[in-house]
């Protein structure tokens, strides 16, 4: 977009954050009594809902079962009211479909899946408001409602976005920031284990730069880890209060 | 259970419900549970409320208090259906409102002082004591304190930090779309507590942070006594700027950035203390003013508490809203005229103040048309009824200019004062056409600028009388973008000695004479100096400007060369220390490792040709037989991408300035010269890198191979284009360097041949001065007589080399590659060209640049050698200008340079006097695997907006070229009157334009009634002037007598006059023969020949 300074001299991005910092995060875990786990995010004016399903029978066609593994099912879908123009269909068009596929590769790589073979775990995502980094808040939310249904998984699933302008990575890019046509990386990592388990990278960044990039996205990821760990940390120990556990 | 933690009172914001409510439903049953949910968490219910009724009721009501449902008795009572009464149901006294609940009622007495506690402590311990009993002496004003404190916030001198204050907000606002569907645009604004001060005396904020801000400022204010900072309008400094002048914008960052002016930048939108939501209603300048104004008040108050220092704020606005709103709120505020004013000696800098808002008065007589609003302008762009361009003013007529239309190959003329509208040179500007009835042709006459105006009026009278070909012509409604830069040129004599108001007349011709305001006029008299234009009153005849600086004495040769590079913007400082450190350390040599990578040529005889004198040789050549009997070609060019690395200081410099600047009697160089002229410069007998093209031939020079190398090479010679031509004419020469020399010779003819019969163009002749470079199709040489063989050979295989590196790069990097294009003139260009070659006989073909290039050869007078060369000239001025650019960003369809006739084209040739060449010299390398890219190179668009820069400085780095041959033609006539030959270039209504080829010289002959008393006629059909006997045509040979006209002291000009053929009371009798040779010492435009 011409004409917008996406990082002031001062070092101030358009919406008062530094280089390195996060939107705000505030999550929840279990919002639905009804699934089996369930969560809801906001990072920044991104929101997203997510619920988890299973592991259950496999549903629909049995083809698809999975004999030494557990078959894992998402549903990417945008509210139609998500975005500034009202969207004309909420699921399966080419982006959301990609955007499917993308969390069920991430989810298949951090989800325990030998020890439910034969079976079916479902994750449906939701996206109700769109502000940028929509993959990202939708793995986020993904990992709390898959915490909050108890499947066990080797490590949080932390999803971070990060892109380049004027020669400094920046961290958790918003839609603004997304669509000045700079580089667009995104990066979801096990924490703990400082393993990727997604890359993905939209237009054009020098290779000189792109470690920069990473490095940056990856400890954004590491951010995002700590207050999802917090909240859980939180719920559960709200949880336990209500019926009255010690310690 | 979750809700438990929204039991907290920092959740009970006013005017909004508290959370627990967020998730309950509609029916009255989920209230229901919910309220039981609140109460029971509350932990009141049930164990403290006991069975009293009055007892549940206070929970009740603290509970619904607390979530925001309660409403008093007193409005259920007024709003209410069914009869409610109005008092109160705990004490069952008075009438139950907010007064009531909160301070009366005693029931809630218990409840009441546990929160009034802390409130009344709170007060009393931040405030002078005393005020709690001054101020809430009654019950209404206790409640206004708890309702909204805000009102007392001032009276009570509260820190801010007391009020709790969002840290997150969003910016709402209603966008248009490029498609044109509106849409709502939500982006989050976060409010920050960790934005400090930047003063050094501040005692709270973060210590580590910069602290620009003197502990104590120098004060020399006789306006403000105590010592201050000063807030600038930041919305001129910043926004306002940044849309009116980039350099001017990047020069006021430059500024802020350098420690030593310390410069503080408060992001005050992004402090959680000064952020300020618009209001409704308020525009968005009303806001970003109450915003300053808000962060302003912040400082004061800041540092009143915090700074160990007593510090004032000042604001300086010239806004007057602002300033007066300013000064209501307690802030000392003035505009930036006053405060400079009241500077102690401030005598120079008031001269610089923009005239804006000072009291200059005109006469009364409104002199141009209003310009139109430019949302009206953008509205008539898109309907067709106006059209954007840029506009050119005519260097012959200052009544005259043409606007060049946007993404339209056309030009619209515009004539006169009112039509002109205060527009200036380079403006971007809104054009209306005139019917076609008014529409009108450039005047024939040549007008300068002097104080008198019957001049122009009957000029203007002439023109009502129509002539037949007239132009579209228009009318300037508005102004879309002011290009003003700043200006040099001398001060006229002004009658009045002591006045203070002057008029200053710009170097450049095209640019209107400005008044400026000054009290050192007696001083400026002498000198040259720069001004910079204000603004253009509609009242005032002139633009208003103000003095800058000054740069010298007039007609001192420093002066006047700093005055040529100013005004050509050719950067022109000393290399600075960082450039310098990124030269390589001396004693440099080749190691090792260097040898490793390169390839050696040092045993072939490589030699160099140039022009004598030349110390940055860019390029080397040999030639040799193989075994196979083909030849074997090399093109050995200065490898100077080695030695400057990308993105370094060095590297940014010359980026910046582009290209070499060649004048009369200086160099401005683009690299630092250890460089230029030696380390990079391929002198005969050193060693030195290069990167090489080597070609397969065969003899009949067609090509076999090609390859492209680093290397190492030792040149055997440096030659000069006369010594290669002696040693290739002289058969006693047999050594390997002239051998190769005559290969290449032949070979160059092979190839020139070719390319000619591909139609390219040669603008060049060979027997004249002017010699006409292939490449820029400029005429780069005044003085070589000859022409020789050499020059051309040297020429045809640089573009060998070129096209070759050309194709190269482009197959290789589609999106990046930087080339060089030269667009086809539009037919429109050749018009005078073909006028004029029609009233000698000749038709040209222009057609094709083939059918152009063989119609323009065709066209020779036996008897009248110098007439082809004119032609030859005129064609030269008609051409487009050759322009760098970035391959992905324009259709392969624009590649084409139509000078060379060759579908792609680059410069690679001379890296150490053109920065694109560098650029191509590292895409080349990494082809070939020799380097490693960077970033930027691959950007296309990042290439794209150098290229823009090359292009302009190339552009620039001509002209200056050319205005210093024309300073030292001055400097040269100042003490002689000559008699020349010349030639007649145009025919004007009244002058003649005349060139001298001795010189290379183009100057006017005016032929006036007034001063000669003869009378010339014009035939504008003919294109002819005559007087008695005697008629001038286009072409005709005439004899000139040159001579500097010094009328004028201050601005000395070139005066022709006629000698042949005599015409009685005009021409002047020859001028008395004089030693020319001797002088000639005093011009020697010795220019390196571009190749």
């Amino acid at each position: 977009m011409a004409g917008v300074n996406l990082l002031s001299d001062q070092g101030y991005r358009i919406d008062g954050r530094k280089p390195n910092e996060l939107r705000r995060i505030q999550c929840k875990l279990g919002v639905f009594k009804q699934a089996d786990g369930s969560a809801y995010i906001e990072q920044g004016n991104t929101k997203v809902l997510a619920t988890v399903y299973g592991p259950h029978e496999i549903r629909g066609s049995r083809a698809k079962l999975l004999l030494d593994r557990v078959l894992v099912n998402c549903q990417y879908s945008m509210a139609t009211f998500s975005t500034g123009e009202r969207k004309r269909r909420p699921r399966g068009d080419r982006k959301s479909q990609e955007m499917t596929m993308h969390l069920k590769q991430t989810f298949d790589a951090a989800i325990m899946t030998n020890l439910y073979p034969r079976s079916q775990i479902d994750i449906f995502v939701e996206v109700l408001q769109s502000d940028g980094g929509n993959y990202c808040a939708s793995v986020n939310a993904a990992t709390l409602a898959l915490i909050d249904a108890g499947i066990p998984m080797k490590d949080f699933v932390c999803a971070c976005s990060a892109s380049f302008v004027n020669d400094n990575p920046i961290a958790d890019i918003n839609y603004l920031e997304e669509s000045s046509g700079g580089p667009e990386l995104i990066v979801a990592t096990l924490p703990k284990s400082d393993q990727i388990v997604f890359l993905e990278q939209n237009s054009r960044l020098h290779e000189d730069n792109l470690s920069k990039v990473i490095d940056l996205a990856v400890k954004s990821c590491k951010d995002v880890y700590t207050v999802l760990d917090q909240t859980v940390r939180d719920h559960v120990s709200e949880l336990s209060n209500s019926h009255g556990w010690d310690h | 259970m979750s809700s438990l933690k929204f039991l907290n009172l920092n959740f009970g914001i006013a005017e909004s419900t508290h959370p627990v409510w967020d998730s309950v439903g509609q029916n009255m049953i989920e209230i229901r549970k919910a309220t039981t949910k609140v109460r029971m968490l509350t932990g009141t219910y049930m164990v403290q409320a006991g069975q009293n009724m009055i007892e549940i009721r206070k929970v009740t009501t603290k509970v619904r208090m607390l979530t925001g449902t309660y409403m008093v008795q007193a409005d259920k009572h007024k709003f209410s259906q069914y009869t409610i009464d109005p008092t109160c149901l705990l004490c069952h006294r008075e009438i139950e409102d907010i007064l009531h609940v909160l301070t009366q009622c005693p029931v809630l007495g218990s409840e009441r002082k546990e929160y009034f506690t802390p409130i009344k402590q709170l007060v009393t311990e931040n405030s002078p004591p005393g005020t709690w009993e001054l101020l809430f002496n009654n019950k209404l004003a206790v409640t206004q304190l708890v309702l909204d404190c805000t009102k007392y916030m001032k009276q009570l001198g509260f820190k801010e930090e007391l009020i709790l204050k969002k840290m997150l907000t969003t910016k709402t606002f209603i966008k248009k779309t490029k498609k044109g569907s509106i849409i709502k645009i939500v982006r989050e604004h976060y409010l920050r507590d960790d934005i400090t001060c930047g003063c050094q005396s501040c005692t709270i904020c973060d210590k580590n942070d910069v602290k620009p801000l003197e502990s104590k400022p120098v004060n020399k204010s006789k306006l403000c006594k105590k010592s201050h900072y000063l807030i600038l309008d930041t919305n001129v400094v910043f926004h306002q700027i940044r849309h009116r002048s980039a350099p001017a914008y990047k020069r006021v960052k430059d500024f802020i950035a350098n420690p030593d002016k310390h410069f503080y930048t408060f992001c005050n939108e992004f402090n959680k203390d000064t952020y300020v939501e618009r209001q409704k209603g308020e525009s968005a300048n009303d806001r970003n003013d109450r915003a300053i104004r808000e962060a302003s008040l912040w400082y004061k108050r800041h540092l009143e508490d915090h700074s160990s220092e007593d510090i004032d704020i000042v604001l300086l606005t010239n806004d007057e809203d602002n300033r007066t709103k300013a000064k209501a709120e307690g802030l000392q505020s003035f505009t930036v005229q006053e405060y400079v004013k009241s500077l102690k000696d401030c005598g120079s800098i008031v001269d610089r103040l923009s005239s804006t808002g000072s009291h200059m008065k005109f006469g009364d007589k409104i002199m141009y048309p209003e310009h139109l609003p430019l949302s009206t302008i953008q509205r008539g762009i898109k309907t067709g009824k106006y059209l954007q361009g840029s506009y050119m003013a005519s260097r012959e007529n200052y009544l005259e200019a043409n606007v060049s239309v946007h993404d339209q190959d056309r030009m619209i003329f515009v004539q006169g004062h009112q039509n002109l509208n205060r527009a200036v040179k380079d403006d971007i500007v809104a054009i209306e056409l005139l019917p076609e009835e008014e529409w009108s042709c450039p005047s024939s006459m040549v007008l300068e600028e002097t104080e008198e105006k019957a001049d122009e009026d009957n000029m203007e009278i002439e023109e009502k009388q129509m002539r037949k070909n007239k132009v579209p012509t228009g009318k300037i409604v508005g102004i879309i973008k002011r290009n003003w830069r700043q200006y040099c040129g001398i001060l006229q004599p002004s009658a009045l000695k002591e006045s203070t108001r002057h008029i200053f007349t710009p170097a450049d011709r095209r640019i209107p004479r400005i008044r400026i305001e000054t009290r050192q006029a007696h001083d400026l008299a002498s000198q040259r100096i720069v001004v910079a234009i204000d603004n253009w009153p509609r009242n005032s005849r002139y633009p208003q400007g103000h003095f800058v600086r000054k740069l010298g004495n007039i007609g001192d040769k420093d002066t006047e060369n700093e005055v040529l590079l100013l005004e050509h913007d050719v950067p022109h400082s000393k290399f600075s220390e960082a450039v310098l450190s990124f030269l390589p350390k001396m004693p440099w040599s080749i190691t090792d490792e260097d040898r490793k990578k390169r390839r050696d040529l040092r045993h072939i005889d490589i030699c160099s040709v140039d022009p004598p004198g030349c110390t940055d040789i860019d390029d080397a050549l040999h030639c040799r037989e193989l075994d196979n009997g083909n030849l074997e070609v090399g093109v050995h060019i200065a490898d100077v991408s080695h030695f400057i690395r990308p993105g370094n200081a060095m590297d940014k410099e010359a980026a910046k300035r582009g290209t070499t600047v060649y004048l009369v009697d200086n160099r401005i160089d683009m690299v630092p010269e250890l460089l230029s002229s030696n380390l990079c410069s391929l002198r005969s007998n050193v060693e030195r890198f290069a990167f090489s093209v080597l070609w397969e031939m065969t003899k009949e020079a067609e090509i076999v191979k090609i390859d492209f190398t680093k290397s190492i090479i030792l040149s055997k010679a440096s030659l000069t284009y006369a010594e290669a031509q002696m040693r290739i004419d002289d058969p006693a020469m047999t050594d390997n360097t002239t051998k190769s020399l005559r290969w290449l010779n032949k070979l160059a003819k092979i190839l020139k041949q070719r390319r000619i019969d591909n139609g390219a163009l040669t603008l060049a002749s060979s027997e004249v001065r002017f010699n006409i470079d292939s490449e820029t199709h400029d005429p780069i040489d005044v003085q070589t007589k000859q022409i020789r063989d050499t020059n051309s050979m040297v020429e045809e295989f640089m573009l060998l080399a070129n096209v070759a590196t050309a194709e190269k790069t482009l197959r290789e990097f589609p999106n990046c590659a930087m080339l060089r294009r030269h667009p086809a003139p539009p037919p429109s260009n050749f018009e005078p060209l073909i006028k004029a070659a029609e009233s000698k006989g000749f038709k040209l073909d222009v057609s094709k640049g083939k059918t152009f290039a063989d119609s323009i050869k065709g066209a020779v007078i036996p008897n009248d050698p110098y007439f082809n060369t004119m032609l030859r000239m005129m064609a030269t001025r008609c051409m487009m200008q050759a322009v760098y650019f970035c391959s992905g960003m324009l259709p392969e369809s624009e590649y084409f340079h139509y000078g060379l006739a060759a579908p792609i084209y680059t410069h690679f040739t001379s890296p150490i006097r053109r920065y694109s060449d560098i650029i191509v010299h590292r895409l080349l390398a990494v082809c070939i695997g020799a380097d490693t890219s960077y970033p930027d190179l691959l950007e296309k668009h990042k290439s794209q907006l150098l290229s823009n820069n090359l292009n302009y400085r190339h552009k620039m780095a001509q002209y200056a070229g050319r205005a210093s041959v024309n300073l030292h033609t001055h400097i040269f006539f100042k003490n002689r009157a000559v008699d020349e030959e010349g030639y007649v270039l145009f025919i004007r209504k009244n002058a003649l334009q005349i060139l001298i080829p001795k010189y290379g010289l183009e100057g006017t002959l005016y032929i006036n009634k007034e001063k000669s008393g003869v009378t010339f006629t014009f035939n504008e059909e003919e294109n002819t002037q005559s007087c008695g006997d005697v008629t001038l045509h286009v072409f005709d040979r005439v004899v000139i007598q040159i001579s500097i006209d010094r009328s004028n002291v201050q601005h000395l000009k070139l005066c022709l006059k006629l000698v042949k053929p005599e015409i009685s009371g005009f021409s002047v009798p020859p001028a008395p023969k004089q030693d020319i040779k001797e002088e000639s010492k005093d011009e020697p435009p010795k220019k390196k020949i571009k190749t």
